[in-house]
Parts: structure tokens; sequence; C-alpha cells
């Protein structure tokens, strides 16, 4: 008990010093997954979009494939990523494996599925009145298109920061793809707050692995607020 | 303006328009009126292009919809949509109303005085800047009517506007009505389940039952001559007796449940008819009282009713069978009326309205 109580007070020491480590491991946390959910949304919109607004036969199967997608196993993305990328996959040769590069490639992969179904849950969230009333004020197809994505934003808004919310907190990819590496300069380090959390822990720095949590917890919280903010609008 | 032959619709092999013919002139308020689930929605769906129909045509200003698909975003820019439930865009009241006229490249020069001047028409001038979605549901079917509006219709299709508005919301709505059709000759189809805002805005009404227009007619016409048993029941006649027609001293007759009724005009000998006798047109009047006039119908009876209505009382007298009038309170009083009383009921032929029975 009393070696948890000194861990929040050695974290919270970390945390208001600024400690360098655990800065710069939190920053670039932050990078790879903005960069994964940023990737992700200018797949993840146009595609629900072209899912949604199309007519093609398997069009549900296909939207239960992705909502099953939803809770895929990160460390089966992880596993699936280390194959392609690993010397001996068909694209060994971008020598990519353990580069943050290789990172944000699993955590957009983990993250697209939620992000189109929930796109796709937007635009059918939108009011069928709102959809004729389009149509009856003479929308052409593409203004029609638009205006629905438009009246879908918010909703949109939440699917993005959802996906955000689930890249920052796995931690299987980033351990497997990423391999967890503490380099000298900040670009070609992979560790992140979820591998940094899960190595300290496994060494006994409570007090490191609290504090890392802590901000973790405070980066979902604020996501969360994003995404109940944008909700009520 | 829209002409309609044998309209039908199916939803999954289930029809909702079994053919439906009429036509609606260019300036005029037409209203479609009819009970819950009788199509209306559906047949201003039809013609604002948003639904295809399984069969028949549709010609708008002399355009079959159906074959001229290429004109169909031209054609539906022609009209103007307002819906029954009140739907705005997450936006503000301004950019609502503007959107037709962004739609058709409108630049925002332009946009704006119309747009003000929409917001001022539907009295909500001020209005502009505030979000659309913290307005009430009046207000924003108000928004809904200007943002129809405001890209200068030929024809407005209106899907019962009224329905889910208080009082005041839909008194305003209505004078709006009549102010765009007076005011700019816009041709207006709307549709409701309130037979009265039919007749107080309508200059033709149209009678949907069962997927096909049982009467097409101006307000009189419906409201006084129905065309079968079902639309007199609809429009609001409470007496509707069932009989058979008879000849009588060379007047004909109708003999319903031991009664022998007169009415202005019938049909030979043998036809069942129904009669709708409005309950506005009934006198009561005591048993012992004067005898009526020679030629009304008179029809001794026993008071088995007396419902409040408002200011009136629905009294409903046993003749043999059950009439209903409407007295006011006052009246009631004076007569002594209570349950068991014995009265005579009279009208004239003229009053009644024989239609076939169904």
């Amino acid at each position: 008990m009393y070696e948890i109580i000194e861990g929040i007070i050695e974290a919270a020491r970390l945390i208001v010093t600024l400690d360098p480590d655990v800065m710069a491991i939190s920053a670039r946390s932050i990078v790879i997954s903005l960069t994964a959910t940023v990737v992700a949304t200018l797949v993840a919109v146009p595609l629900g979009a072209a899912i949604y607004f199309g007519t093609f036969p398997g069009k549900k199967s296909l939207i239960n494939l992705i909502q099953t997608l939803y809770s895929l196993p990160t460390v089966i993305v992880g596993l699936l990523i280390f194959l392609l990328l690993s010397r001996v996959g068909p694209f060994g040769f971008f020598r990519l494996l353990f580069t943050p590069t290789a990172m944000i490639i699993a955590q957009t992969v983990l993250i697209l599925p939620i992000m189109t179904g929930l796109t796709i849950s937007a635009l059918s969230g939108v009011d069928p009145v709102i959809r004729d009333t389009l149509r009856s004020l003479g929308a052409t197809r593409f203004q029609f298109l638009k205006s629905v994505m438009k009246e879908a934003r918010f909703a949109i808004l939440a699917a993005v920061a959802v996906g955000f919310g689930r890249a920052i907190s796995e931690v299987g990819a980033a351990i497997l793809v990423g391999g967890n590496i503490m380099a000298s300069s900040f670009a070609s380090s992979t560790r992140v707050l979820t591998t940094a959390i899960s190595l300290e822990t496994s060494m006994g720095n409570i007090s490191q692995s609290i504090a890392l949590g802590i901000i973790l917890l405070v980066i979902a919280l604020a996501v969360n607020l994003v995404i109940t903010t944008i909700q009520h609008r | 303006m829209i002409e309609l032959e044998g309209v039908r619709k199916e939803f999954d092999g289930k029809s909702v328009l079994s053919g439906v013919t009429g036509r609606v002139e260019r300036g005029e308020i037409f209203a479609v009126i009819g009970p819950s689930g009788s199509g209306k929605s559906t047949l201003l769906r039809l013609v604002d292009l948003l639904d295809t129909p399984t069969g028949g045509t549709i010609r708008i200003k002399g355009a079959d919809i159906r074959r001229e698909l290429g004109k169909s975003l031209s054609v539906r820019r022609m009209m103007g949509m307002v819906f029954q439930k009140p739907a705005v865009f997450n936006t503000t009241v301004a950019e609502n109303i503007a959107v037709g006229l962004r739609f058709r490249g409108a630049r925002d020069a332009a946009v704006k005085p119309k747009v003000e001047e929409a917001l001022d028409t539907v009295g909500l001038a001020g209005y502009g800047e505030r979000r659309a979605r913290t307005l009430s549901g009046g207000e924003m079917q108000r928004v809904a009517l200007a943002r129809a509006m405001v890209i200068e219709p030929e024809i407005l299709l209106m899907d019962e506007p009224t329905a889910n508005l208080d009082p005041v919301s839909v008194a305003t709505i209505e004078s709006l009505v009549l102010r765009i059709n007076r005011d700019l000759g816009t041709t207006i189809v709307f549709s409701t389940h309130d037979m009265y805002q039919g007749q107080r805005l309508a200059h033709r009404i149209g009678v949907l039952m069962n997927g096909t227009f049982a009467q097409v007619g101006t307000p009189r016409e419906v409201f006084t001559v129905p065309a079968t048993r079902e639309v007199a029941r609809f429009v609001g006649i409470e007496n509707i007796v069932d009989g058979v027609v008879v000849g009588e001293d060379g007047n004909a007759a109708v003999e319903a449940g031991g009664i022998r009724v007169r009415a202005a005009a019938l049909p030979g000998p043998g036809e069942k008819v129904s009669l709708c006798i409005r309950s506005e047109d009934l006198r009561i009047t005591p048993a012992d009282a004067a005898k009526a006039p020679p030629g009304r119908n008179a029809l001794p009876g026993i008071v088995t009713a007396i419902v409040p209505r408002g200011p009136f009382s629905r009294v409903t007298v046993d003749c043999g069978v059950a009439l209903s009038s409407v007295l006011s309170w006052k009246r009631v009083d004076d007569l002594d009326l209570r349950e068991g009383s014995r009265v005579v009921v009279s009208f004239a032929p003229e009053s009644v309205h024989a239609v076939g029975a169904d």
C-alpha cells in the first residue's frame, strides 16, 4: 500500500516537473496516434460515405463485417503488420519494422473498421426528412451527398475521436511492430505511453508507470470530453 | 398544372395508391384529405419525385415525369415541399432558408435580401442568426415554409404541415398559405386529416380513401353532398341511415328501420341507399308541440343520450333509427330535455342527401 502511495506522489512530481522522458513518451504517443487517426479519417470517411450511399450486392454483409472488425484484437493487427513488414515479408524491403511509421500503419489498420462503421452510422443517423428536404429543394446528386455529410459532421467527428481513443490506448500492435525502442533521437524511438507502462511495470518502476498511466487517462478523458461535447450539439 | 392518371403505388407488394386520377389547376389551393394511412403523404411524395409510382402517369406542367427522366431535376426545382415533421438543418436559421438558393448557384449578395424577406414573411424577422435546432416546432415549420418559398416554386406541396403544431402556429401557417397563394399565385397542394382545415384553405378538395379519390369537389360539395357513405362519415355527417327506396303517394321515400324518410332526390324504388343528414339540420321539438309543417319529415322518438360538446349538447333520439342533433345548452334547458323525454325530430326533405349504399 505504502509503495502505491509513494508511487502516486512520485508520479505527480514527474508530471509537475515535466520530466523529459515522460514528456517525450507522451508527445510521441500523441504524434503517432494522431497521424494514424488523420490517415484513417482520410480513408474511412470517404469509404463509409461510398458504402452508405452506394447500392451494390452484399452491402449489408459488408457493413456486418465492418462492425465485426470493431473488436479486432490489437495483437492480431500487430501480428499481421509484423508479418507484412518483416524482412521476409512482402514489404520487408521498405525496412519499416520497429519504426514509428510501422506503428502508424498498424494503428491505422486497427481503427479503420470502427471509423468506417461509425461514419456509416453517422450518415444513417441523419433524419430521413432532412434527406427528403434536400432532394425537394432541388439538390443535385453531388449537392445532396455534400449536404448529408455536412448534416452528419458532428457524428463523424465523434467517429474520429473514437478512432483516436482506440489508437492511443492500444498496446498489442504498438509493442509488436514498434518494439518499444528508446533511441537517442525522438523520431527513431518507438516507446509510447502504453508500451512504456507495460515495460516499467514489469521492471518494478511503479511511479513511472503511474505517471504515464495518469497522462494516458487524462488524454482519454479529454477525448471523451470532446465526444460528449460534440454529441450534444 | 398537375395531372394524375391512374397513379398506383405499392410498397413491398402492398398497395397504397390504387389508381388516383385528378388534376390540379394553376393558382389553385388543392387539399388532399383522408384518414390516416390513406396514402396522402405517398401521393405528395410521388408528385415531388421523391418516390416513383408503380403505375399510372403524373404530368407536371405537361411533362410526364416518368418518361422524361432527364427533366427530373428541373421539374423538381419548380416545386417546394414542406413535410409533416418539422426538420431543420443543423445550422443557422438564415442558412437553412438559403439552402435551396445555394443549390441553384445563387450568390451571397442575392441570397441575403431574399432570406431577410422570407424571414419577415413568416414572422421570424431577426431570427436569422439563431441556431435552427433551438426553435420550437411551430417556428421550425415556419422556417421550412420560408425555405420552400424562397426558391419561388410554381407548386408548393405541403404534407400535413400543421399536424403536430399548437393552435396558434396552425393559424399562422394557414394564413401564410392563403397569402402565398394570393400574392404569388403559387399553386398549392396540401394534405391534411383535418377536414375543417381543408374547408378553410382549399378551393377544391380531393377525398383520398382506400388509395383512390372517393370524391373531388369544392369544400361545399364535399361537405354537403358527399359522394359515398364513407366520405359522409369522414366529413363529419353524424346521421347516416341505411334503407331502401320505396314508392309513397307518388313521392319516393326511404324505408329504414321501420320509419319512412322523404328526401328531395332519390334513385328508383328498390335501390339500397344511405341517407346523410347533418345534425345541424335536425330540429327537436317536444312531442306535444304543434305539428311540423306539411312536407317536413317528423319522426317521434325518445331521447337516449345528451352529451356535452363545447358550448353545445349532442342530443341523440331513438326514432326507430338513432338520430343526433346539436343544441345549445339553453335550448336543452328550455325544452326540458332529459333521457327518456318524448320528442319529435323534424327535418326538410332537402336536408337529406342520399348516396348509394356501399
